[in-house]
């Protein structure tokens, strides 16, 4: 079966749908999906559950999908870099489910492992807590945290092989392993596809089985936060 | 009074050799800069690392190397990077030895209010839940008052809870306060700061 298209409309072709559920990867701006992201924004889908980390920002990442108001909620930990973001939650046009972070990188990790649901500490006796199932284990309580299994899957690598063996560089790994995972359909943008063979097999980050789509192409890489120090002069 | 660089060296005494340590976003930040020689620690970074370096020199940021805050950093000949999932594991999974976290209110109880102010806006809690719940110790660094004076050391937080009972010790800009059975425990006064400044800015119950 081959996995490789030829652009990112190609890779989403037939996949998407209105009101369906998608998980993509990344970390604030870094280590998104974001030519995906530029894909479902030209498709028009509607009425999308995302559920990823962070929103992107005004004008990139997520943010874009937001502009065009094609999400009707996001599943997300953390959300302050987006303006348009909070003005449609405010106004009542966006749902927001507040995740805590690790609890919704373990929620697409069960997900993609068979597990329907875990029990955390994470969140007990908090707002986050209510209305789940609470049980004690060892004299300590634990909520039940349901599990994450999306229709789509939307991810962002360094290296891919045409078996679809993934390769991550350095923070941008994040959210992508465990959102590729948590997908019915797993589609993947990467700045590189290499010659099958040519990556160690002891190295490879997320194995090709979880993989359905490779597309190639020029990422913009946007950085959030640019912070350096002055080189100390000799 | 401690200035938010005395609040991050004092709190940077709280480190000890060989330690696997997160530092949230603000004053804790600036623990870093404060190691005393002698003591290595491990610095985690929930979006996927241990190992964070400093800032990069000009020119050297590099869009895929950043820390919790989104911040370009660098890494260190010990790094590892890791997703998530894994990250948060060894979070929840009690490896982490200690977290130092900025605060909104603190209860004599330790339970910590660090990610929402109702009616304002709510940016969300990132990963100070699962922190707060997973490591072995966390220690607060916070401003002692409000603006207006109000104390933020309370016998019950008024603002939604980050965690329950969670807090082990407090270092505010008046000193150091350690929760123990029924209530807070004066450890240290900040420079110039009386012992009786500090009952009369905090609310919650101390006991001896």
């Amino acid at each position: 079966m081959r996995k490789v298209y030829e652009s990112a409309d190609a890779a989403l072709d037939g996949v998407l749908f209105d009101g369906m559920t998608i998980a993509s990867g990344g970390f604030g701006l870094c280590g998104i999906p974001e030519l995906l992201i530029a894909a479902i924004r030209k498709a028009g889908t509607q009425g999308l559950t995302v559920a990823s980390n962070n929103a992107g920002v005004d004008g990139f990442g997520l943010g874009v999908l937001l502009e065009s108001r094609q999400v009707k909620k996001m599943i997300s930990s953390y959300v302050g870099e987006n303006a348009e973001f909070m003005r449609q939650y405010l106004s009542g046009e966006l749902e927001l489910e507040f995740n805590p972070q690790g609890t919704l990188a373990e929620r697409m990790r069960a997900g993609g492992a068979g597990i329907p649901g875990f029990y955390t500490r994470t969140g007990v006796g908090t707002v986050i807590a209510e209305g789940k199932e609470h049980k004690d284990f060892d004299g300590k309580t634990y909520i039940l945290e349901r599990a994450v299994i999306a229709d789509l899957s939307i991810v962002k690598a360094w290296k891919a092989d045409p078996s679809g063996n993934l390769v991550f560089r350095k923070t941008a790994r994040n959210f992508n392993p465990p959102a590729a995972t948590c997908g019915k359909i797993c589609v993947v943008e990467v700045e590189e596809i290499v010659p099958l063979g040519s990556l160690d097999p002891d190295t490879i980050h997320l194995p090709g089985i979880y993989v359905h789509r490779i597309v190639q192409g020029q990422h913009e890489k946007r950085i959030e936060q640019r912070t350096v120090r002055k080189k100390e002069a000799v | 009074m401690w200035d938010r660089n005395q609040m991050a060296a004092r709190a940077a005494q709280e480190l000890q050799d060989g330690w696997y340590v997160n530092l949230g976003i603000g004053i804790p930040t600036l623990v870093a800069n404060y190691i005393p020689a002698g003591v290595n620690v491990t610095l985690q970074s929930e979006n996927g690392m241990l190992g964070m370096g400093p800032f990069p020199f000009e020119g050297e940021e590099d869009a895929d190397l950043i820390n919790a805050g989104k911040q370009t950093i660098t890494e260190l000949p010990q790094t590892a990077f890791f997703d998530s999932a894994q990250s948060f594991a060894m979070i929840r999974g009690g490896k982490i030895a200690m977290a130092i976290l900025g605060a909104m209110e603190v209860a004599e109880n330790g339970d910590l209010a660090n990610w929402m102010i109702p009616g304002k806006l709510v940016k969300g809690m990132g990963g100070a839940m699962d922190l707060v719940a997973g490591v072995g110790r966390v220690v607060v660094v916070m401003d002692h008052t409000s603006k207006h004076g109000e104390s933020k050391v309370l016998k019950r937080c008024t603002l939604p809870l980050t965690g329950q009972g969670v807090v082990n010790r407090i270092i505010s800009n008046m000193g150091v306060l350690d929760v123990v059975p029924g209530g807070l425990k004066i450890v240290e006064l900040a420079d110039g700061v009386t012992e009786a400044e500090l009952r009369a800015a905090t609310e919650a119950t101390l006991v001896n």
